[in-house]
């Protein structure tokens, strides 16, 4: 038998020694269902970071501003349906012939 | 985990549950022939796929499509060496004392090679502990020079030469033993 041969059977042998293990059929699944806790927590964490940063006056700058635009728009939005009810009850008293 | 858009995080999810699905075996089978049981292998294999997880994101951009099981490997092969650093301090387990061939192997093992299959794992468990991550991987897992290379962090050619002197090195034990 060559050298060749051998080395051929011996690599045969080493590889039905060193064959698959297969894992136990429960480990896919619990690993999934580590992997959607780990990911379930993860989420709540930032959920929780985010309310516990909403109680720190520090961080209050942003959303005041965000605020006080959007009441800056309600008012100005007033405004200009009061300035428009205005107009429109101008035109109206204007066809009556006033 | 990096913060991505809520579809992004879902197609990076289901790639990385493609990518478990294909290596459980894989991951499981390299962790088993490292650490010698099925107690330690199975919390090796979760452990390695958490880690992962944690860097799936980061792995795919820097992969440019190649396959990620060499960084797989490494990941376990790292994990692996942390717990043969805890485990200085504990008993050991070698794959035989853990009844391994009658466990691992079905028909095949139970036919007359049964003992010649016996005395290359334990020929295998006294290699150094790089040529033994090399064959683990080249016949258990069938990777390739290149793949090993990667999870080894080597060149290709340094592999080659690594799993060449490993078999020789085997063999060398297991015909001292069967003289």
């Amino acid at each position: 038998m060559s050298s060749r041969e051998t080395t051929a059977d011996f690599e045969d042998l080493l590889r039905r020694a060193l064959a698959p293990v297969e894992p136990p059929e429960d480990l896919a699944q619990r690993l999934e269902d580590h992997l959607v806790q780990l990911t379930e927590a993860a989420a709540e964490e930032l959920e929780s970071w985010e309310l516990a940063a909403m109680r720190d006056p520090r961080n209050w700058a942003r959303p005041a501003a965000a605020a006080a635009v959007s009441v800056g728009a309600g008012a100005a939005e007033r405004a200009l349906r009061e300035v428009a009810d205005e107009a429109g009850k101008l035109l109206r008293d204007s066809r009556r012939g006033w | 985990m990096e913060d991505l858009a809520p579809e992004a995080k879902a197609e990076l999810d289901r790639d990385f549950s493609d990518l478990y699905r294909a290596h459980l075996r894989d991951v499981y089978s390299y962790s088993y022939y490292r650490v010698g049981n099925h107690h330690d292998a199975e919390d090796l294999t979760e452990q390695t796929f958490l880690q992962a997880y944690r860097h799936f994101a980061r792995a795919q951009r820097e992969s440019n499509g190649r396959p990620l099981r060499p960084w797989l490997i490494r990941i376990a092969h790292n994990l692996a060496a942390n717990y043969y650093r805890d485990r200085a301090r504990k008993p050991q387990t070698n794959l035989e004392d853990a009844g391994t061939i009658g466990e691992l192997h079905t028909t095949e093992s139970l036919v007359e090679g049964r003992e010649e299959l016996r005395n290359v794992l334990a020929g295998v468990q006294q290699l150094p502990n790089d040529r033994r991550e090399a064959l683990i991987m080249r016949f258990a897992l069938d990777m390739d020079n290149r793949e090993i290379a990667r999870a080894l962090g080597r060149s290709d050619g340094a592999t080659k030469v690594l799993i060449h002197r490993a078999i020789r090195q085997l063999e060398g034990i297991v015909e001292e033993k069967a003289a």
